[in-house]
């Protein structure tokens, strides 16, 4: 009986089902000079996936710049590794989510961040800290509060259990997301620098060995699923979301660690999207080796699965790994210590070739190379986004009061108080948390040294929206002024695109605007990209999300003792004002929550100014000459000192220095980029200081009392402030609906 | 003085409250395995933070019925100290150690952030290097959390002097605004009849280095060392 013949027939409508089209399955039939198998065409299927293959983005993600002296591996591997003194390495990465969280929160959620925690162990690093980016629908919208509350439960029970700490992130809310939200998950893990794993194998004869949960049948098509539209009906997909189990994930992580010490691996990979198939070609396409495979070796969690339920099962904490000969019985009593499934499951081959075997019989045969080489790669047609007007700040209506302004603005779903959210998460397991949510950017020492690691995760898809280009060099710019504001150099980041429909050309437009904004950044900025995930079809029923390039940066700090916060310290310190302030208000906040407009060209990003800004910043952070720092960004000025007396319970009296200035609105709600607000002790001498630097500075007020005076408004009370900041996501989430 | 914690499938803690326990002792506590039957003598046991087996069935309740626990029951009831922190305290009052048990939240979702506790006593091996009703700030990070014992066992239980911790205000007023998940009597700590065993759910370990932003939680372990060397 010939290969093809096994098993059901493959019709057009198969094909059509496994989201190839006519051409790729030409391609298919030219590899294999004969009709595929239905579990053939299952593995072309997933391995062509937008999600596994980049088809739609792989021209334009090859000029972000990828090099620097400390980068040990860019993207490719599981995750990005980068050195960061003393011998050690950063390893992390960024990966959505997104469909199976709209479809199943908890889980869809969960499971995100335990794939994203795989992604990172299995290059040897320890797990230390996650963050996470969530997008929501319309807060007014009937799902949104569940979706919400269950994404972050979902992140909560899965993090909390595994027991690494959920240290940072960010939440926005808009209409765009109603029928699609993002759930972006990052996690950073410490290696060290000599000892990183990857997945290439090579050896003929070398064992193929399974450890972690048992296959089951959830989670079947979950890549195919993730590169498709939403439609009605899409709750029916919930059988494709994966089910996730935190305490064995904890469990694979301490095994893996334990025999990562050891000299047994070659090569290792999780199996994460299209599972087995996936984990095996990557490491024998790699490895430039071949494969062959048992299955009736496989755990598995029910009786009957077949070849095709366990080559494309997504079940959750499975990794697959190839041994030194010889190791296995090594492999085996750590697996089994910690409870875990492991098992011979196949070996390398000199064949080139995948032959997946049941009992015995050869059920599918694939070459490796052409499989993985001749992944379609498209140019897609592309339109730019149709440039926004610029609009004079004189041209926005003032408001009655800068106060009231203030007032509403800290109390809008996106500029309101997380701590519903961050307090669900275990933030301080591992105790090393040293600068926790809330924050700029969170702080984490690298247990056992001097050094801390600070870590952000930024995007502003209205400015994307507006103006790609603008928007994806901002996103990088806020990323790399966050980290710079503890102190932090910031040393490489992953990048999360999220986008609609690419068949679209606009859409696709917006994907190739927001990389172009992007490499100018990393460029200017020496800040490379070392992994990152594309997530593509965000729509539901032809509307698309909003042009979403999450940035996850990651920075160092030498002395973990020089880095500050954003908090006011006492009063009767100066608050100067770092960089220039023209008054942008396109695409603010303040034109959006107050004025109800989503109108105007996004803030430009001056690139030189914010590297000469940031660098300025950065060393007077580290000589000790500031008591705290924040970056402005959402909300502007105002907003940026709200947060800062907050946080540090102590108010501040603002003033408007003499000569030329915005309007005052402009001056306290502008989203100028480059800037950053600092308090010092001697405001004249740090200005000096700075111009000397060719930096702008300029003292703007001074801290003290339990109020916040704005010109142009009635003193706010703390209190007040802290109500209205605090007050909106309690009362949203516990509304009785 | 030696010193040992105990390391069950999920046990997230354990290094942490080892680097707390270690920076008190000047050297490293053991670590030992919840598969073993028996292990040398120490003069402290230790049971982390975490979620032992999952936290499955319900917290604490699978680890109560591990191996190494049958020896450390043995141990306690013979006065080795016994300290369990969070997961470690559920542990405690599933094995029968304290009274009471740990309830889910009562707003029923898992809560971590930085409380304040009164210290009930400070005659005892592990609250010594504080004062009876000093307040101490340390952080709580948990699902099921929520103290319950009957009144009759409360009543007796203030009477012999075995509550080690009341969540309180800033000030130290144990009022039910500063209770963060429906204990009983604002109940974060308690005692064992002969005060060697203490079950509590904030973390000592996580704030007792001066870069976390607090060293309230070190004084236990000081305590215990002073104590026990």
């Amino acid at each position: 009986m010939s290969l093809a013949a096994s098993g059901p027939q493959v019709t057009p409508q198969a094909v059509a089902e496994h989201g190839l089209d006519e051409d790729e399955y030409a391609r298919i039939l030219e590899i294999l000079g004969r009709e595929p198998n239905l579990l053939e065409l299952g593995i072309f299927s997933v391995m062509w996936s937008e999600h596994c293959s980049y088809k739609s983005s792989k021209k334009w993600l090859k000029t972000l710049p990828t090099q620097a002296p400390h980068v040990i591996c860019g993207p490719g591997e599981n995750a990005g590794v980068i050195d960061i003194g003393e011998g050690y390495a950063a390893v992390f990465k960024m990966e959505s989510h997104n469909h199976p969280s709209f479809i199943e929160p908890y889980q869809g959620a969960a499971t995100g961040v335990g794939g994203i925690l795989r992604d990172v162990f299995t290059m040897g690093a320890r797990p230390i800290a996650n963050l996470n980016a969530l997008r929501f629908g319309d807060p007014a919208h009937p799902k949104t509060r569940h979706l919400v509350a269950g994404v972050v439960a979902g992140i909560g029970g899965y993090g909390n259990c595994v027991g690494v700490p959920t240290v940072g992130g960010e939440v926005n809310f808009d209409p765009a997301y109603n029928g699609n939200i993002l759930v972006n998950a990052m996690t950073v893990g410490l290696a060290k620098a000599d000892r990183i794993f990857y997945s290439a194998a090579a050896g003929a004869g070398y064992p193929i060995v399974y450890a972690g949960s048992k296959t089951g049948r959830d989670g079947i098509h979950g890549a195919t699923m993730a590169s498709a539209e939403f439609a009605e009906g899409t709750e029916e997909k919930r059988p494709t979301v994966q089910v996730g189990d935190p305490f064995t994930e904890k469990l694979l992580i301490e095994a893996c660690l334990e025999l990562m010490a050891t000299d047994a691996i070659i090569g290792i990979q999780d199996m994460g999207a299209a599972g087995l198939t996936c984990s095996s070609f990557e490491m024998a396409s790699k490895g430039g080796a071949g494969v062959e495979l048992d299955l009736e070796k496989v755990p598995c969690r029910e009786d009957g699965m077949t070849p095709y339920e366990m080559m494309l099962s997504e079940s959750q904490e499975r990794m697959l790994m190839v041994l030194q000969p010889g190791k296995q019985d090594l492999a085996r009593r750590i697996f089994e210590k910690w409870d875990l499934d492991v098992a011979v499951v196949g070996h390398l081959t000199d064949s080139g070739r995948m032959v997946i075997k049941m009992n015995g019989e050869v059920v599918g045969d694939l070459p490796i190379d052409p499989l993985a080489e001749a992944s379609p790669e498209y140019d897609r047609p592309h339109t730019p986004s149709p440039a926004r007007p610029e609009i004079a700040a004189d041209d926005v209506p003032a408001p009655e009061d800068a106060g009231d302004a203030l007032l509403r603005l800290m109390a809008t779903p996106d500029l309101s108080g997380k701590r519903w959210i961050w307090e669900q998460y275990d933030h301080m397991v591992m105790a090393d948390t040293i600068g926790r949510p809330g924050g700029d950017a969170a702080v984490v020492r690298v247990h056992g040294s001097g050094r801390a690691l600070a870590m952000t995760s930024d995007c502003t898809p209205r400015y994307c929206e507006a103006d790609p280009r603008r928007g994806g060099a901002q996103a990088v710019a806020e990323s790399w002024r966050n980290l710079t504001a503890v102190g932090a150099r910031p040393l490489a980041l992953t990048d999360n695109l999220n986008f609609g429909n690419p068949e679209r050309p606009e859409i696709m437009g917006q994907l190739v605007g927001c990389i172009e904004g992007m490499r100018e950044a990393c460029e200017a900025l020496d800040y490379p990209v070392v992994s990152g995930n594309v997530s593509l079809y965000n729509e539901t029923e032809g509307k698309a999300i909003l042009p979403t390039p999450v940035i996850g940066g990651v920075g160092l700090i030498d002395d973990a003792r020089t880095r500050i916060d954003n908090a006011l310290k006492q009063a009767g310190e100066a608050i100067v004002l770092v960089g220039e302030t023209t008054g942008h208000l396109g695409a603010s906040l303040y034109l959006r929550d107050v004025l109800g407009r989503r109108d105007g060209a996004p803030p430009p990003v001056d690139l030189a100014a914010e590297r000469r800004n940031g660098e300025f910043v950065r060393v007077q952070i580290r000589d000790g000459a500031l008591s705290a720092c924040h970056d402005l960004a959402d909300g502007g000025l105002a907003v940026a000192l709200a947060e800062m007396a907050l946080a540090g319970d102590i108010g501040a009296t603002l003033a408007r220095p003499a000569g030329d200035n915005p309007p005052l609105h402009a001056w306290l709600f502008g989203e100028d980029q480059a800037r950053y607000l600092v308090t010092v002790k001697d405001g004249e001498a740090f200005c000096e200081a700075a111009h000397g630097a060719g930096v702008s500075a300029v003292v703007i007020g001074r801290t003290g009392g339990e109020s916040l005076d704005l010109p142009g408004g009635q003193p706010i009370s703390l209190d007040e402030l802290r109500r209205a900041h605090e007050g909106w996501l309690p009362a949203y989430m516990e509304r009785i609906a | 003085m030696k010193a040992a914690v105990i390391v069950f499938p999920g046990s997230n803690c354990d290094r942490d409250v080892m680097v707390a326990l270690g920076q008190s002792m000047g050297s490293d506590p053991i670590m030992v395995w919840h598969k073993e039957t028996s292990f040398e003598t120490v003069d402290l046991i230790v049971l982390p933070g975490g979620f032992s087996y999952g936290d499955y069935l319900r917290s604490g309740a699978m680890a109560a019925n591990s191996p190494v626990m049958r020896e450390i029951i043995h141990r306690a009831e013979n006065g080795v100290p016994t300290l369990g922190i969070c997961n470690g305290f559920q542990v405690l009052t599933e094995s029968g150690l304290l009274p009471g048990v740990l309830m889910r939240n009562a707003d029923l979702k898992y809560i971590c952030k930085d409380i304040h506790v009164r210290v009930e006593t400070a005659q005892s091996l592990f609250t010594a290097r504080y004062e009876s009703g000093q307040t101490l700030r340390i952080p709580i990070a948990h699902h099921d959390g929520n103290y319950f014992a009957d009144e009759a066992t409360l009543d007796r239980m203030e009477e012999m002097g075995q509550i080690a911790l009341r969540y309180c205000d800033p000030k130290g007023a144990a009022i039910e605004n500063a209770n963060p998940n429906g204990s009983a009597r604002n109940i974060a700590g308690v005692f064992n009849e002969s005060k060697t065993v203490l079950g509590m759910m904030p973390h000592p370990e996580r704030l007792a280095d001066p870069a976390l932003s607090g060293n309230d939680g070190r004084g236990i372990f000081d305590a215990l060392v002073e104590a026990l060397s």
